[in-house]
């Protein structure tokens, strides 16, 4: 069983003990939710999940293998969703998906079946052709996510995905979880919406 | 290697999408390089002697200009977070960012060159010599301003601040650039300082991308 976890982690910044001590564990088809106020960590300790951020102490591990011995296939296994949506507005909808796509791939098969179907998926479809400064903030967030889909990967890292999604885009938004959970896949994710029932959930102190 | 073709494009596309930029540069290089003959006098024999220095320097000035926006707005938008976390290597995305600053800039400062020097007085076995070491010295410009532009990512001030880390930087580059004209003016071997041009420009390729990379790395902790 896959396993991707943290030990005794601690992060600090700027001389601020964001979290210390801190443990997690999620297997193979499981979501882990991370809820706490604002400031208590949750998108530090997704950025120390993601390898952006590198703990004061603690060990992360995937399959008990220190994720920091092989930084390649851990950023190849992981999505990152951050607050920024990194999109260029002079690119237009198709082109900003199509590159984060192509690099976020080592396999060297065309992305451009998966990039019309991804943006299909988020309801994005039609606007393949319009330039990116044309989105509005939730449809750049729903482009943002759109790179989940188009280049698929175990581990997602969301960092209160449905920010500025609406309703309609949070249901997309949440059966996209469903599905990748479902084919074994794993989610680590920072809200301050409801969380599902049943869901393993971390409350940052 | 598809980190390097794929960032390539898509910097190169930014570039000619957001336009003006690299125009703004190469009139940049123009307007100082124009206004040597106002400020020293239009005596050729003066201007042919500095001429080569006028461009080489002007040339830093453009390309220096230019170097703060290398990683600016993927730093503000999120982009250069997803670079770092990309399974491509980070040297080589950077490495093609650098690239792609010398295609929009250094080279259009390169096609642009042999004119301003033909204002300036300059000979032409100067100018053939100058447009060798400038086609030597520009990319080692980019690829050295990759890193200074990483490092002063997220301080304030960053234009004031990657100038004074730069420019001492340039002086090898600065130096053998204008010494190979110079000697060429002179009608004495040039090569050697060409071969420096060219060794300066192997280390540079070969260190900047780690040094680069590293600096990204800690800017977007």
């Amino acid at each position: 069983m896959v396993a991707f976890s943290g030990t005794r982690l601690t992060c600090i910044r700027g001389e601020r003990l964001v979290f210390e001590d801190l443990g997690f564990s999620v297997e193979e088809g499981a979501a882990l939710y991370l809820t706490g106020a604002n400031g208590s960590g949750k998108s530090s300790l997704l950025r120390v999940m993601a390898t952006l951020l590198r703990p004061a102490a603690g060990e992360l591990c995937w399959n008990e293998v220190d994720v920091w011995d092989d930084i390649p296939a851990h950023h190849d296994r992981t999505r990152y969703v951050g607050h920024a949506n990194g999109v260029k507005p002079v690119l237009s909808v198709g082109e900003n998906l199509t590159f984060w796509a192509a690099i976020s791939e080592t396999r060297s098969e065309p992305v451009g079946q998966r990039v019309q179907t991804a943006l299909d998926g988020v309801g994005l479809g039609g606007l393949s052709q319009m330039p990116a400064r044309f989105l509005s903030a939730g449809q750049r967030r729903r482009l943002n996510l759109a790179r989940l889909l188009a280049a698929p990967a175990r581990l997602w890292l969301l960092d209160e995905p449905a920010a500025g999604l609406d309703e309609g885009s949070t249901a997309v938004l949440e059966s996209m979880i469903t599905s990748h959970l479902a084919k074994g896949g794993m989610a680590v994710v920072a809200t301050h919406d409801a969380v599902p029932a049943g869901a393993r959930r971390l409350e940052l102190p | 290697m598809r980190g390097f073709t794929d960032t390539l494009r898509r910097e190169l596309r930014l570039a000619l999408r957001q336009g003006g930029d690299s125009l703004l540069v190469v009139m940049f290089f123009v307007l100082v390089v124009v206004l040597f003959p106002l400020g020293a006098g239009p005596e050729p024999g003066i201007l042919s002697r500095i001429g080569a220095g006028i461009i080489w320097i002007s040339a830093l000035l453009a390309a220096m200009l230019s170097m703060d926006r290398l990683y600016q707005s993927d730093f503000e938008d999120g982009s250069l977070e997803l670079l770092v976390l990309s399974p491509a290597p980070l040297e080589i995305v950077v490495l093609a960012k650098a690239a792609a600053h010398w295609l929009t800039t250094g080279l259009p400062l390169i096609v642009a060159s042999p004119l301003l020097g033909l204002l300036l007085n300059l000979e032409a076995e100067g100018i053939g010599v100058m447009l060798v070491s400038l086609t030597l010295g520009t990319p080692a410009l980019s690829l050295v301003g990759a890193i200074a532009a990483a490092l002063v990512l997220g301080a304030r001030r960053g234009g004031v601040l990657i100038s004074l880390l730069i420019l001492p930087l340039f002086i090898p580059i600065l130096i053998f650039g204008v010494g190979a004209v110079d000697a060429a003016l002179l009608e004495l071997t040039y090569r050697p300082q060409l071969m420096v041009l060219g060794a300066l420009l192997l280390l540079a390729a070969a260190l900047s991308p780690w040094a680069a990379a590293a600096a990204v790395r800690q800017a977007v902790a």
